[in-house]
């Protein structure tokens, strides 16, 4: 993975074609070193499953995605636009956290435990930010959480508190919430991890639902079988760098790299 | 292979002989009682003959004048800790901003009211007219009024402790709480006001109740700055007819009666602030002193 920060700008996106672009994004939490130059790409409608060991700095790339955390280097653009900055001759300027927050409006999230708001119901969760956020009325914004319970198949728990309903419902909840946002693009950090096993059917199954509409995903995960039947293409990391990428069944059939050899042998 | 003895479907219920052990004799306890009772005895007989005229104490639990001081009592109190409340709020966020200046000014203030005695702040209120002689362009004694150095001196004090309160309430809340608020395109105050807030309440309830009632009792103080609660009451009356232990008995009686409704009324404002949060709700009062009196035999009750 060469990087150099002399690199020329990457062409203006063209609309509908890459939604993520990462140029060698480094990240360091003092002296740790989380990530050293991630390079990828995103495009539209792809569904990417990020897998590699804990540590490796997959939940972090993720989170610098709608930065809730703050490259150090690189550049990172979603849907054309840079993330957490503005660029003006050669310049760059930081975002306010006004417009930080506009750009997360799109960016639909989703947490290893869920951080659902538990002083809310399920409804109220999901009616949270179109109505604080977008101003949506109560009403709409009500008949449209309904909606989107239903299609994760929670119909009927609307007026439940997310300490009433299981991990699997509180996870499929939580997509529901992010969904509220009509998000172009949906992050899945370890959806499953926090989850029982006989939990974690119900959400992979939304999530397959959601890849089947179209959304642009990118999923850190631990399920290969998903990975494999859902994804569009695979990225192993590790040590804070992308060790190999392709189609999910090559990658995983066949890995080329030593450490991706030794990390597949464990966890498959 | 033996099959297990399996009860017939229509089995009777076996009636079991409890155990009838003799229980472990808690010598102990005994002689801890007899010599706590002894004491306490001691100690009633003493007041009992001591030159105390409780008809008098008696005559003026209802006074008019102590009862006004009672209800001054009731009255600074609640308006130094709402003065308390909004301050440590402020405070609070003014501490765990980003901004440098804004958490210093915040943690110097903390630090100065928690760090002196609140009898002296309420006296460098009553005497400021000392130093600043003119305020607002009036007499400073006409606006620090007994009243206004009371209020200033108890609230401002309170703040610094409920800031405390406050934060340690906030920072309670999980960060993913605030996470997913801003994944979610919310901003800092509104995650603050919708999410982060709620959910500190819990914690910060509880100890700002026993703040409060610690304020019934602290009140008593603002007597320094001659503010007419129910002790400055009292202590007028004394001076006067100069049954100075009956008034103030007269005024603890009024002290524990506060006191004592609102411990009622936080213990189930605390029990409200559990639900949802706790599995099995704290017992009771009645339940814990049934619990304690019958302490040598538990049914039910496991112990580690």
């Amino acid at each position: 993975m060469t990087t150099n920060l002399d690199k020329p700008a990457p062409r203006p996106t063209e609309p509908g074609r890459v939604m993520v672009r990462a140029q060698d994004v480094c990240k360091s939490f003092g002296p740790l070193e989380v990530l050293k130059g991630i390079d990828l790409e995103v495009a539209t409608g792809e569904v990417m499953c990020i897998v590699g060991p804990s540590g490796s700095g997959k939940s972090t790339f993720l989170r610098c995605i709608n930065h809730l955390e703050k490259v150090n280097a690189g550049r990172l653009w979603v849907d054309g636009h840079l993330v957490g900055y503005r660029e003006k001759d050669g310049k760059l300027y930081e975002l306010k956290d006004s417009e930080v927050a506009l750009k997360r409006r799109d960016i639909g999230m989703v947490f290893q435990r869920f951080n659902l708001f538990p002083h809310m119901t399920a409804a109220g969760n999901i009616m949270e930010a179109p109505t604080q956020v977008k101003g949506i009325g109560k009403p709409e914004a009500r008949a449209r959480a309904h909606e989107l319970l239903a299609r994760v198949g929670l119909a009927d728990k609307a007026d439940a508190y997310p300490s009433q309903l299981s991990g699997g419902q509180q996870q499929r909840v939580a997509i529901a919430r992010a969904l509220a946002m009509d998000p172009k693009l949906m992050l899945f950090d370890e959806p499953t991890s926090a989850l029982d096993p006989e939990l974690v059917g119900e959400v992979l199954e939304v999530m397959r639902g959601l890849a089947e509409d179209g959304m642009t995903m990118i999923v850190v995960t631990h399920e290969m079988g998903f990975a494999r039947e859902v994804g569009d293409s695979l990225v192993f990391m590790d040590d804070g760098l992308v060790v190999e990428a392709g189609h999910p069944r090559e990658v995983l059939a066949n890995p080329q790299h030593e450490r991706t050899k030794a990390f597949l042998s464990k966890v498959l | 292979m033996t099959t297990p003895a399996t009860p017939p479907a229509d089995k009777q219920p076996v009636k079991r002989e409890p155990i009838k052990a003799i229980p472990v004799p808690h010598y102990g306890r005994w002689v801890a009682a007899v010599v706590v009772l002894a004491l306490v005895g001691l100690l009633i007989n003493a007041f009992a003959s001591a030159k105390i005229h409780w008809d008098v104490t008696g005559d003026y639990l209802f006074d008019d004048q102590i009862m006004k001081g009672a209800g001054n009592t009731l009255l600074i109190s609640l308006a130094a800790m709402a003065v308390g409340l909004v301050l440590g709020v402020l405070a609070a966020i003014m501490r765990l901003s980003g901004n440098p200046v804004t958490s210093t000014v915040a943690s110097v203030y903390i630090w100065f009211f928690r760090g002196t005695p609140v009898l002296v702040q309420l006296l460098i209120w009553g005497n400021l007219a000392l130093v600043f002689p003119t305020m607002f362009g009036q007499n400073t004694n006409d606006v620090i009024t007994p009243f206004m150095a009371a209020l200033l001196g108890l609230g401002i004090n309170e703040g610094a402790y409920m800031a405390e309160i406050v934060r340690s309430g906030i920072q309670s809340v999980d960060e993913g709480q605030t996470e997913a608020a801003h994944a979610l395109g919310m901003s800092k105050g509104r995650t603050l006001r919708r999410i982060v807030l709620p959910q500190a309440m819990r914690v910060i309830v509880p100890p700002t109740g026993n703040e409060f009632i610690n304020m019934l009792k602290t009140s008593s103080l603002a007597s320094a700055v001659v503010y007419p609660e129910v002790l400055q009451k009292a202590k007028d009356v004394y001076t006067h007819n100069l049954a100075v232990m009956e008034l103030l008995f007269a005024a603890c009686f009024w002290y524990l009666l506060l006191t004592t409704v609102f411990s009622i009324g936080q213990y189930y404002l605390e029990r409200y602030f559990a639900r949802g949060s706790s599995r099995a709700l704290p017992p009771t009062p009645l339940q814990r002193i049934m619990a304690n009196v019958f302490s040598t035999r538990r049914p039910g009750v496991k112990t580690r």
